[in-house]
């Protein structure tokens, strides 16, 4: 009988997972091939608009935005519902008593769950992004090519090594490290619910807010929340509103020192810590 | 030293004990079935020894506490609780690369093997398959485990009598040997009778029998007597008495066989009717 290492285990948890959830990357993939369908019916219709002059960027980049944008929103609409169905669904349809029947902990199990909205699916809007990115770009110039129009002009295209870089220091610092503890709870609440994840994931947010508000007349764990929902402002220091714009300055340093990520990281810890837990004592429902 | 070894076992649920003091030592070698009505609490005894369940009292499966070591435990046990928990969403092909990735005794040519005797393919999704076929895919991967301890709670519930008895066939045949050892739980107590080695009988959280099944068969007997013979069966103190055509049929406990002889036809009792019995004499 040989051993099995855990990192043998824990990668087969995470296929199993991706197997289960193809929505994951399937959805980020139809987002992109919408925005490049629009893009080059758009680009058919009137070429003279990839040559905007430079001053007019901000409208020029409104593409290009808009493909991150809805591409980034696709994956993390995905990422929420799975996150919120990881610990629950299992118990539904009572699959729980087979995975249990295995060799693989709670621990790793959790853990593999967790790394699909922390890792994969910044992964997954990072490859695709770019790959929406350079398509754009190549129609873009293919269109201008067959209408006849002189390409040199093409001044204003995304700085696309800047552009990527802030995009991949965005999605981790912000959706993976920063939101660590909204997805935390998703998964405690998956573990814990017995049905109807998506409500009680939901309900003491709300009540505790208006709780706050009626008792003391404050809301800050509310604000707590905006802030934290919004995008980090310790990361970066946004000229923009949109955090890829490239006049962002990325400020990691700010960042990682922080109490706010740190306090949220604990917060998350604990959380992934609870549903490890529950998961030992819960059995199918 | 027993393979399964449990001292004092309780598991209380609010006010509903399910468990209440068991003691049990089940041996390498060895098919138990544990028998009891609905609610009896033959899933919640199963599900701490597969550590699903936490508990009061000591219990030790394969030198493993089966709480806080499941996963460890899980290398040298397998169980099907229920037929239907393999994912309903998943392919054959993937199931198999899964068990082969995570767990270190499964041997994938093997379960190939069994699954080529059956109609089920490769690409196949479980929710596909007929509730039979998840049960024969479901006993490949365990028989590609090959498991030392192999737990079955009701493995056959809702299956045709054809499927049930082709899977006691192949856990006989092809998976149990002496040096392994089968739990099975089940309240269809004639479809398991003959490949039963052991048996213990529980009653609300308790164990109200435990024999094996040679002990059994010569410590239980049962006689047809007609009504004019009935009083001197009564005699005997017979442990259980039920009408049937033209008679009784008394169920004695340790009762000389040559003394019982004299009062009609001597046979040894079912399981089935030894379970009435000690039931209702309970």
């Amino acid at each position: 009988m040989s051993e099995i290492s855990w990192a043998r285990r824990f990668y087969w948890s995470l296929r199993r997972e991706l197997w289960e959830v193809p929505a994951i990357y399937v959805v980020p993939l139809a987002a992109a091939a919408l925005v490049l369908v629009g893009f080059l019916v758009s680009a058919i219709r009137s070429p003279a608009q990839l040559l905007a002059p430079a001053q007019l960027s901000v409208q020029m980049d409104l593409p290009y935005t808009f493909a991150i944008g809805l591409i980034m929103v696709s994956t993390y609409v995905v990422a929420i519902f799975y996150s919120l169905d990881a610990l629950y669904g299992e118990r539904r349809d009572r699959s729980i008593l087979f995975w249990k029947s295995l060799p693989v902990s709670d621990v790793t199990t959790v853990i593999a769950k967790v790394t699909v909205p922390l890792v994969i699916a910044p992964l997954i809007t990072f490859a695709v992004t770019v790959a929406t990115l350079v398509l754009m770009m190549l129609m873009g110039r293919a269109v201008l090519a067959v209408t006849g129009v002189n390409t040199l002009r093409l001044g204003t295209q995304p700085p696309f090594f800047r552009t990527s870089e802030l995009l991949v220091y965005h999605l981790f610092a912000v959706h993976a490290l920063w939101w660590a503890p909204f997805f935390g709870w998703l998964f405690l609440i998956s573990a814990w619910a017995r049905r109807a994840p998506f409500v009680w994931a939901a309900v003491p947010v709300f009540v505790l807010s208006i709780v706050e508000r009626i008792a003391f007349n404050t809301s800050y764990f509310a604000g707590m929340l905006e802030s934290r929902l919004n995008f980090s402002p310790e990361a970066i220091v946004a000229r923009g509103k949109m955090p890829i714009d490239p006049m962002t300055q990325m400020t990691p340093g700010i960042f990682v020192t922080s109490p706010g990520l740190w306090i949220g990281l604990v917060i998350a810890v604990a959380f992934v810590g609870a549903a490890v837990r529950l998961r030992r004592y819960r059995g199918p429902i | 030293m027993a393979w399964i070894e449990a001292r004092g076992l309780r598991k209380v649920y609010g006010s509903t004990v399910a468990l209440d003091g068991i003691d049990l030592s089940v041996p390498e070698g060895r098919i138990l079935g544990v028998i009891g009505p609905n609610g009896a609490g033959k899933t919640t005894l199963l599900n701490v020894l597969l550590g699903l369940t936490s508990y009061d009292g000591e219990v030790d499966v394969l030198g493993c506490n089966p709480w806080t070591e499941r996963d460890q435990l899980m290398r040298d046990v397998c169980f099907i609780t229920d037929v239907a928990v393999l994912p309903r969403w998943i392919r054959v092909s993937q199931l198999l690369a899964y068990v082969a990735g995570v767990h270190p005794r499964f041997d994938r040519a093997k379960a190939e093997k069994f699954l080529a005797k059956t109609t089920i393919g490769h690409g196949s999704k479980v929710r596909e398959l007929s509730k039979g076929m998840v049960t024969q895919l479901h006993l490949a991967i365990v028989m590609a485990i090959g498991a030392r301890l192999l737990v079955l709670d009701e493995p056959t519930l809702g299956l045709d009598i054809l499927y049930a008895k082709q899977f006691y066939d192949s856990l006989l045949n092809d998976y149990f040997d002496g040096g392994r050892t089968i739990v099975l739980a089940t309240h269809q107590v004639q479809e398991v009778q003959h490949v039963l080695t052991d048996l213990i009988f529980i009653d609300r959280g308790r164990v109200v029998l435990e024999q094996s099944t040679e002990a059994i068969e010569s410590r239980y007997l049962e006689v047809k007597v007609r009504p004019e013979q009935a009083a001197a069966a009564r005699a005997l103190h017979p442990l259980h008495e039920r009408e049937v055509l033209g008679g009784s049929v008394f169920v004695f406990d340790g009762v000389d066989r040559t003394r019982l002889s004299a009062l009609g036809d001597v046979r040894t009792t079912s399981i089935a009717d030894l379970y009435v019995a000690v039931m209702e004499h309970e």
